[in-house]
């Protein structure tokens, strides 16, 4: 009896959106896209990297790429690359058994070669080389970590100012409500792309500002939703309750209804990674990005223009790259808004 | 209906003061400002000694009185606001208003003709996916719309370029400019076919976003529509289905998809800047990027100022507009 008691125990709410959620294959291949391209922005170092994970040389360990050592004897990391073309594991450095272990790609993001620029992708160079011979899937492996930052930073900037302002309009109402609302308003019809490059022009080039200024223009969805979601909560008896102990007005707003209001939040945060992406690639393909050579899939891009004619490589797979993520964010994004529907929720 | 209007028209004022605020804000970051040309001492030094830039300083200071006290400036950029005087552009020295008198139609002749076409393609296609909702059409159709709508722009405006523009594939496009060199001396429907030809390719990118998201929104307007009382009603009178849908169900689901309009054109203005310096068209869009570029302050302050004024206007067109369509409507 007690056990099938303990099998009807209610769900929580979380582990209700997730069983809707995982029921969309969509959104979960989303989900599973947006984890590998974390997963790549995390181990970045290991999978592109102009030195060797694991050195075995005159019978002793290194580990270049965490100790930051610059050569094994006389060799530093070129020369031991020029000796033997590495492709993960390498022999032979000087007397048997040495051997070198590279990463998947045997390059940094910044490393040139200026002999094998624009080089079509071969063996050698998976997806290519751009115009400055640097291998193309190597910036790109560094790029997820800028797309991923820039995302999710300036998406957290926005959520902040969004729940701040939105949670102050609903709660309060009034003039406090008249003058967000204006302000939202203003925001709207302010055209914000080029708002934000006519600002970025204007700061030294740095990612931080880019996710600043994204992150400052970009609110406005969250703040309405939990403004819309405040008006409904404070008609509810739970926290005409709690008012009713004595409860502060911060109590209210960020114990009581603010856990309440997480849902829309949420969703909109997801659908804000995508855009914020989005922008990201659109301004450094416009030359506003990050400064070089700081690696971005925008920047790439922009390369490809000036090679249209013959360079597909340039063209095709950083555009990939982020028409994925965008997707990826866009699916577990709708899939979460269904999920968390409480029309669903029967 | 009138206090309506009247309320909604006095809820302009503070939101047009706002937009001067903003503007104002961003002035504060012009090189002449205190604050910029200590940054630029501090090590930026591109501009900071360069002849050139401390012209630009002058300049700016004068045009916006950047020397005199906040108040005082705050004041004087609302004037200028509310008279249109945006002063002369610092790169050609000739009046903002002139140039951006000048580009102005070719971009609203692009985007003209992609909302146009984004409507005309976007209904029938959110139409169609409602009335077949969760068949396999439906599905295949809304997925295709989701992946349209997560493709970047600029992505597909390359793409464009690259297979239909010329080099290794296909030479069908042109992909500079709109027009042929000399085409003016041309007849007129040379000249037309010649515009038309030159505008596939930016329309084409310019068009595909608002129309994956419009087709979905329809589709989610229409299965909102058709679940409500009076479509029973009508289907119960015995009407034919093509009156039910196209007569009582899509009249009503379109209200808030052509009052969205407004909403559009902040983000239409933002595809022009991308789309019109890729292919080098020279619009407004085009403007705004090369003022950026070359810092020209008076012709971006114009461009987001007269930007956001046009979109006011559109969003208060857009609110009436729906206030008189559906009585149901009041402010607040």
């Amino acid at each position: 009896m007690i056990e099938n008691k303990h099998k009807e125990a209610p769900y929580s709410y979380w582990q209700m959106v997730w069983q809707h959620f995982r029921k969309k294959r969509l959104a979960v291949a989303g989900l599973g896209i947006t984890l590998f391209f974390f997963a790549v922005a995390i181990f970045a170092p290991v999978l592109a990297n102009d030195r060797p994970i694991l050195v075995r040389y005159s019978g002793q360990w290194y580990w270049p790429i965490f100790s930051g050592l610059e050569k094994v004897g006389p060799y530093d990391w070129q020369e031991v690359k020029r000796k033997n073309h590495p492709f993960i594991f390498q022999g032979n450095l000087e007397k048997p058994g040495d051997f070198a272990i590279w990463p998947l790609v045997p390059y940094s993001a910044t490393e040139y070669n200026l002999l094998a620029s624009l080089a079509p992708p071969t063996f050698k160079h998976w997806l290519g080389t751009d115009d400055r011979g640097r291998d193309v899937l190597s910036r790109m492996i560094y790029g997820a970590r800028i797309s991923l930052s820039v995302g999710f930073v300036a998406v957290g900037i926005a959520v902040v100012i969004g729940i701040f302002l939105g949670s102050l309009a609903g709660y309060f109402g009034g003039w406090a409500d008249q003058l967000i609302s204006r302000l939202i308003e203003i925001l709207l019809t302010i055209p914000t792309f080029f708002l934000i490059i006519a600002i970025i022009a204007f700061l030294p080039p740095s990612i931080y500002n880019i996710m600043v200024v994204i992150g400052l223009t970009g609110w406005t969805g969250v703040a309405r939703f939990v403004r819309a979601e405040f008006f409904k909560l404070k008609q509810l008896d739970f926290v005409l309750a709690s008012r009713a102990l004595g409860a502060s007005n911060a109590r209210l707003i960020f114990v009581h209804m603010l856990p309440n209001a997480m849902a829309p939040v949420l969703v909109s945060a997801v659908f804000g990674i995508a855009g914020a992406i989005l922008t990201e690639s659109s301004l450094s393909f416009l030359g506003f990005g990050v400064p070089p050579p700081t690696p971005s899939w925008g920047d790439i891009l922009s390369q490809s223009r000036d090679y249209i004619e013959f360079a597909w490589w340039l063209t095709i797979f950083p555009g990939i790259a982020i028409f994925l993520s965008i997707t990826a964010y866009n699916l577990v994004g709708e899939g979460l808004r269904d999920a968390m529907d409480p029309k669903l929720f029967r | 209906m009138a206090t309506y209007i009247i309320k909604r028209l006095l809820q302009i004022i503070p939101t047009l003061l706002g937009i001067t605020l903003i503007t104002f804000l961003i002035i504060q970051l012009a090189p002449g400002n205190p604050a910029t040309l200590k940054l630029q001492m501090a090590g930026q030094g591109e501009m900071g000694e360069s002849a050139i830039a401390k012209q630009i300083i002058e300049q700016t200071k004068k045009l916006y009185g950047l020397d005199k006290p906040l108040t005082v400036q705050y004041l004087l950029w609302v004037k200028r606001v509310f008279t249109l005087d945006f002063g002369n552009s610092f790169k050609d020295h000739r009046p903002v208003l002139e140039k951006i008198a000048e580009r102005l139609p070719i971009t609203i002749q692009l985007n003209a003709i992609s909302i146009f076409l984004v409507y005309l393609i976007a209904i029938p296609f959110g139409v169609f996916s409602a009335t077949h909702a969760d068949t396999l059409t439906d599905r295949a159709l809304t997925l295709f719309f989701f992946f349209l709508y997560s493709l970047p722009s600029f992505w597909v405006a390359v793409l464009l370029i690259m297979f239909f523009g010329g080099g290794d594939f296909l030479d069908i496009f042109p992909v500079y400019g709109i027009s042929s060199i000399g085409a003016d001396s041309w007849s007129l429907f040379h000249w037309l076919t010649d515009r038309l030809w030159h505008l596939v390719l930016p329309v084409t990118c310019l068009t595909y976003g608002g129309l994956a998201y419009l087709s979905r929104l329809t589709r989610a307007e229409m299965l909102e529509v058709i679940r409500e009382d009076y479509i029973r009603t009508a289907r119960a009178k015995g009407l034919s289905e093509r009156v039910v849908i196209f007569k009582h169900a899509l009249r009503n689901a379109l209200l808030p998809i052509i009052t969205l309009l407004a909403f559009l054109l902040p983000a239409m203005f933002g595809g022009s800047v991308i789309i019109e310096s890729i292919f080098s068209i020279p619009g407004m869009g085009q403007l705004g990027f090369e003022s950026v570029l070359s810092r020209d302050y008076p012709v971006i302050m114009a461009i987001t100022t007269i930007s956001a004024l046009l979109t006011l206007a559109g969003l208060l067109i857009s609110d009436i507009l729906y206030a008189t369509l559906d009585p149901r409507i009041k402010l607040e």
